[in-house]
This record gives C-alpha cells, sequence and structure tokens, in this order.
C-alpha cells in the first residue's frame, strides 16, 4: 500500500470503526424506510422513544436483550474459537424440551426458586448436547460445523414440532403448545429494580430474574476466556490451530468444550420466554433469537462488554420496532431483519470497509503514529 | 394401472419440488467450485422470488419478471462477492447477512407496495410460466406404460423446469470442457497457480458468482412464477439449505447434483403423499421424521458414512495476493 497508514489507537480500533459501521448499517436501513414512503428520522424517534421512553418501554427492551446477550455469548464464545455457532437458534429451541419437561414435573411440586436452578441445569445440558454432535463431527470427521449445525436447526425444529403437536399437548387441546406452568415454575419479575430510578413497570411486563442470569453468564464467559488455562486454550485454537496444536492442546477436546459451552449458553435463552413469559412451550418460541445472536456477537466483538450493550441495542429495536408498527403500518417487525442483517454485513462482512479511510485520516492529522507503527513493525 | 398412476404422480411432483433445488443447487456449484462458499442462496432465491413476482405484477409479463428477478438476485450475488472477494470478508458472515437482508425486506417491500400481508397480487395465466405440453403428448396419453411417462412424467412442466434440467449438461460442459471451466475449478483449488498464469482471481470469482445470482433468480422466478401465481412471504422456507446439502451430497459435481436434488425432491413428494397413511413393517411414520430426512441424510453423509465430500481446497479462504 502506498498511501501512508497508522496503527490506530485502541478506542479507533474498538470504539470508532464498529461505531461507523453500526451508523452505516442504519443508514442502509434508513433508505429502506424512505422506500417504503416514511420519514427515517420520524421513525428512528418513534422507535427509541418506544424503547426507553417509559418504564414499560425499558423494561421490555431489557426483557429481549436478555434473549440476546444469552445467544450472543453464545455465538462468541464459538467464534473465539474459531467456529461460527450458527445453530443458537436450534439449540435454545431443543433446550425449551429441557427446561419444559424439568417445569411440568415439578411446577405443582418445588417453589420457583428450586425448579430454576434444575431448569438452568437442564437447559443448559440439552443446549449443550445438541451442539455436541456436530461439535463432535467437526472435530473427528471433519465435517464443516456451519452446515451440520443449520441442519441441526432443522432437525430441531421438526422434532419439537413433532413433540408440540403430539406427546406434549394435553389431550383435547387445540393450539400446539403445552399446558400452562403453575406458579412452581413462573419466574418473579424483576421489574421493580427500575423503580428507584424514578419509572414505573406494571406487573405484567415479563422482564424477569433471567436477566439477571444473563449478566452473570455475561461475567463467568469473561473469567472462562480471559481469565482461565481452557480460555487461554480457546483462544489459541481461534488465533491458530497449528499453534494451538503444537503447544500440545487437543483438538478434538478444545472443540467439543467450547461448542458445548456454546450451546449452553444458547440452550440457556429458553429459560427467558418460557418460565419468564408465556408460562408454556409454544411453537416457535426462540422466533429468530438464535440469529439475532450472530449480529449481536459481532457488534460486540465478541466480548462480554461489548455484547450486553449490542444485545441492548437489539432489545431496543424490537420493543421500539413493535411500537414503530403500531405507528407507521408499512413498517412491521420484519425491518428488524433487515437491520440485523445490514449489522451482520456491515460490522462482520464488511468490517474493513472503513478501515484504510479512516487510518490515512489518522495519519493525516499525526504524522507521529505513522511513524510509532513503523517502528512497531520493525520490533 | 393404478400403481402406475401413482408412481408417476409421484415422480411428477417429485420433478416438481426438484426444480428449485436443482437451480439453486447447480447455483451454488459455480461459486464454490470457484471458492466462495455461499450460504446466502436461500435469500438469493427468496430475493428473486420476490423481485419477479412484483415486476411480472407490474408489468403483467412473465418475461419480463425472470429478468428483473435475475438482475435483483445478481445485484446480491455481487453484493456477497464486493464482501467476499474485494473485502476478503467472512463468507459465511457474508451469506448470514445475505439472508436476513432478503428475508426483511421481500416482506417489507411487498406490504409497502402492494399491501396484501407480504404477498404480491395474484398473477394471471399470461404473466406466469404455464405448463408446457410436449409434442404428442396428448396422442400418446393412451399408450400404457410408455406414453404414460412421456405424457405424465416428463411432458406439462413449465419452461424454467426444462431449463433447470437442461443447465445439468450445460454445467457440466462448461465447468468440464471450456476453458472458463478448468480456471474456475483451479481458482477453487488454488487461486496462487492461477494468479501465477496471469489471470486475475478476483474477475474469475466474480464471474462465478455472477453465474450463482443468474441460477437463484430462475430458481426463485419458478417458485413464484410457476409453481405458485404471485410471491407468498418466506416462500423459499429452508429450500436453499437443502440445496446447499444436496451440493455437499453431490460432492461438488453437476450430474450427481440433480440426483441429489431430485432425491430430496422424492423424499418431500413422498412425504406430502403419505401424510397420515400407515406404512408396512414401520407403521405411521411422523411428517416430521419425512420433513427432516434430508437434513439428517445430509448430516451422516458429512459425518463420513457415505464416502466422503471433500469440498474445493481454497473453498471459504480469501485470496490475499502475496506481496
Amino acid at each position: 500500500m502506498s498511501t501512508p497508514y497508522a496503527k490506530l489507537p485502541g478506542w479507533a480500533d474498538y470504539g470508532l470503526i464498529p461505531l461507523i459501521n453500526l451508523l452505516v448499517a442504519f443508514a442502509v436501513a434508513g433508505l429502506v424506510v424512505l422506500l417504503v414512503g416514511e420519514n427515517p428520522f420520524h421513525a428512528a424517534v418513534i422507535l427509541v422513544d418506544g424503547a426507553f421512553g417509559s418504564g414499560q418501554g425499558i423494561a421490555y427492551t431489557l426483557y429481549y436483550a436478555t434473549n440476546f446477550i444469552f445467544t450472543g455469548l453464545a455465538v462468541a464464545v464459538a467464534f473465539h474459537c474459531g467456529l461460527f455457532n450458527i445453530g443458537g437458534e436450534g439449540q435454545a429451541y431443543i433446550a425449551g424440551l429441557g427446561v419444559g419437561v424439568v417445569c411440568l414435573a415439578f411446577d405443582h411440586v418445588l417453589p420457583w426458586w428450586l425448579t430454576f436452578p434444575v431448569a438452568i441445569l437442564a437447559a443448559a445440558a440439552v443446549g449443550a448436547l445438541w451442539a455436541l454432535i456436530p461439535a463432535y463431527l467437526q472435530a473427528r470427521r471433519g465435517s464443516h460445523i456451519v452446515i451440520t449445525t443449520i441442519m441441526f436447526n432443522f432437525i430441531a425444529a421438526s422434532a419439537m414440532v413433532y413433540l408440540l403437536v403430539g406427546p406434549l399437548k394435553p389431550r383435547g387441546a387445540m393450539a400446539p403448545q403445552t399446558r400452562q406452568l403453575a406458579e412452581g415454575a413462573q419466574l418473579p419479575k424483576i421489574g421493580f429494580l427500575l423503580e428507584p430510578f424514578g419509572l414505573t413497570v406494571r406487573p405484567s411486563v415479563p422482564f424477569n430474574l433471567s436477566f439477571i442470569l444473563a449478566l452473570v453468564m455475561a461475567v463467568v464467559v469473561w473469567a472462562i476466556i480471559w481469565r482461565t488455562k481452557l480460555g487461554y486454550e480457546i483462544r489459541t485454537y481461534g488465533f491458530s490451530p497449528k499453534a494451538a496444536r503444537y503447544a500440545g492442546i487437543s483438538e478434538t477436546r478444545i472443540i467439543i468444550i467450547t461448542m458445548m459451552i456454546s450451546g449452553a449458553l444458547a440452550g440457556m435463552m429458553a429459560l427467558n420466554p418460557i418460565m419468564g413469559d408465556q408460562h408454556n412451550v409454544s411453537l416457535d418460541f426462540v422466533s429468530g433469537a438464535g440469529f439475532v445472536g450472530i449480529a449481536v456477537a459481532l457488534m460486540g466483538r465478541s466480548h462480554p462488554a461489548g455484547i450486553v450493550p449490542a444485545a441492548i441495542l437489539f432489545g431496543m429495536l424490537y420493543q421500539g420496532g413493535a411500537e414503530l408498527a403500531f405507528e407507521m403500518p408499512a413498517i412491521s417487525r420484519d425491518m428488524i431483519v433487515i437491520i440485523q442483517g445490514l449489522v451482520i454485513l456491515f460490522a462482520g462482512a464488511l468490517e474493513h470497509l472503513f478501515r484504510p479511510t479512516v487510518q490515512t485520516i489518522f495519519a493525516s492529522l499525526s504524522p507521529r503514529s505513522v511513524s510509532m507503527a513503523a517502528k512497531g513493525e520493525r520490533a | 394401472m393404478e400403481f402406475v398412476d401413482t408412481l408417476i404422480n409421484i415422480g411428477n411432483s417429485t420433478i416438481r419440488v426438484s426444480v428449485p433445488l436443482l437451480l439453486a443447487c447447480l447455483a451454488g456449484l459455480y461459486s464454490e467450485r470457484s471458492g466462495v462458499f455461499d450460504i446466502g442462496l436461500e435469500g438469493k432465491m427468496l430475493a428473486g422470488a420476490f423481485a419477479g413476482a412484483a415486476a411480472a405484477a407490474v408489468f403483467q409479463s412473465a418475461w419480463i419478471g425472470l429478468g428483473i428477478g435475475m438482475l435483483i438476485s445478481v445485484m446480491l450475488s455481487l453484493v456477497h462477492g464486493f464482501a467476499s472477494i474485494t473485502h476478503r470478508g467472512n463468507q459465511i458472515v457474508s451469506g448470514v447477512a445475505i439472508n436476513f437482508i432478503a428475508a426483511g425486506s421481500t416482506i417489507i417491500l411487498g406490504q409497502a407496495w402492494f399491501n396484501q400481508g407480504g404477498r404480491t397480487p395474484s398473477l394471471p395465466p399470461e404473466a406466469r410460466f404455464g405448463s408446457i405440453t410436449l409434442p404428442g403428448a396428448d396422442a400418446l396419453r393412451d399408450v400404457p406404460v410408455i406414453g404414460q411417462l412421456y405424457s405424465g412424467l416428463l411432458s406439462g412442466h413449465s419452461l424454467l423446469a426444462y431449463v433447470a434440467f437442461l443447465a445439468v449438461p450445460f454445467t457440466w460442459w462448461v465447468l468440464f470442457r471450456t476453458r472458463f471451466g478448468l480456471r474456475l475449478r483451479a481458482v477453487g483449488e488454488n487461486p496462487a497457480a492461477v494468479d501465477t498464469a496471469g489471470i486475475s482471481v478476483a474477475w474469475l470469482r466474480y464471474r462465478a458468482v455472477i453465474c450463482t445470482g443468474i441460477l437463484t433468480g430462475i430458481a426463485g422466478c419458478y417458485m413464484a412464477l410457476s409453481q405458485n401465481a404471485g410471491f407468498v412471504k418466506d416462500m423459499t422456507a429452508g429450500r436453499g439449505y437443502i440445496a446447499l446439502a444436496a451440493l455437499i451430497f453431490a460432492k461438488w459435481k453437476p450430474v450427481p447434483a440433480m440426483f441429489a436434488c431430485l432425491l430430496f425432491g422424492f423424499l418431500d413428494a413422498l412425504a406430502i403423499r403419505l401424510q397420515g397413511t400407515p406404512l408396512p413393517l414401520v407403521g405411521k411414520v411422523p411428517v416430521q421424521l419425512m420433513q427432516a430426512l434430508p437434513y439428517i441424510l445430509t448430516v451422516i453423509l458429512l459425518a463420513g458414512f457415505i464416502g466422503k465430500a471433500i469440498p474445493p481446497r481454497a473453498g471459504g479462504v480469501p485470496y490475499v495476493k502475496e506481496r
């Protein structure tokens, strides 16, 4: 490259470039709004107001964000190992079976604070098992994990349809879902946590305890990836499988463990809608949250500190999008799917699109950083 | 006699179901043989179907619909190419992005333009690709077996279905008998060698990706303009992924790709046919199992139990010229 380029400072690398990518994604989404014949700025105002304008809105935003924290962490853990777990959707869906079975068994017997830990374990275990097979096939038989996890999404969907229209449906019921869960399997709402900030939240808003679990998991993931030997091995393998092999890290073990952690995290997402909101297992309760996780992980640069805000942003899009669909019927919730796609495109596949430009600008602003970069390269 | 009729019926619906799979599968073949993985077949088919149906409804012409459908699909392909060839982004991430963009925008734009809950207006026969009766099909209808096969199985499909099956030998010829095909395969195996020979890796891959766009566009238009009389939201329903599975199943070869698509199509046709009827020996098979069968088969194949599928060596790896 003949143009001088600067080594970017950390804040530009981790703050500025993702921000530019995000802004471009939203600008293109704005064009779609324009194409539909609405004012994108007006739409943005309604969206933000719907998500953050009231205690109600904030609670709903955080409820949706809970799902995306789980699935985003799931995708991120796999990314660190150089794996693309596109199967979060299926892992979460099938984990709903684990949660459902535990809840159906214990909801009349145990109080929620005993059902909850068992359900967490069940969700994590089933999610992890669903990720285990693709992981094993990748590690031992060399089949591509992206394809197998996509296939497993479809297999999970078929299995759940079979179970929900058959064995899990109460006798005589019409709707393909389990019976309503009793109080022993209903998570307490935590809307009251927002009250000290002067916000009022109706008890019907499904913002519940699993949000806290999601935050705990974010810390756990951070600790595993950056503070344990396992995390070091995962990152080493992700950075250079050759180096990992040379260092004596077992390829099979690391792929399988990483994917099982990833599947477990995706599986825990099932807790939020099942125990926190609908109080039953219904068809398609995941409704795309597993895929949103991909966008969230890419946006958050696979770091929990980035994933939580990214999840809240997508929660905002879901909640604000519902309000927006009410005000502007032409813009339904499917708008979010477009935004999700654009974020994946600009923050993921095209993440280096603006880097050379930014580097050139930095170089022209401070020639010192160029010489520093050159020195750094020599060293 | 009734048995033959049933077989021909199933055969006929197998062909109908297989056509979009086959077109998408061949589309993926061009791209992946050139070293560009394409998860976005699904999205491009969907966008092609929507654009085709929308244009056909506005201009009341199937041909304009087909043209626009192919155009939009090629444009999405170029986005994929721009991200994964020019900017060396992650090809899988880019494909996933295209799937979402297509899934969302077809619904939003469809609702905004036509106001029918994400559908496009129902197309009259002259704006669709109707079925073509092959010469002599009516005369031969009563000849047992051969006549029935000719008139019931081979005749009566839409033009695009014949295009799909003719695309199989054509693709074979392009890949294995032309200079372009040789280079295309080479760039998927060893791009550095192609580069050393003074051929542009990027331009070759772009051409491959454009071929993909054209074929996914036709696949989408077949669904919207032949199988159905318009676009319904999410009408591809995972066929792009099944096509991808068929491609792996066929080990990235055109003729086996056709048989793989026919097999998956047959399973689908059988699933519809057998809904609720008990089978000998196994009893009643849940429909869901039949629907999941292509995916399960693919996983088993990928696991290497039915021969090993080896992808093009440079697949998924962006080409960086040595400096």
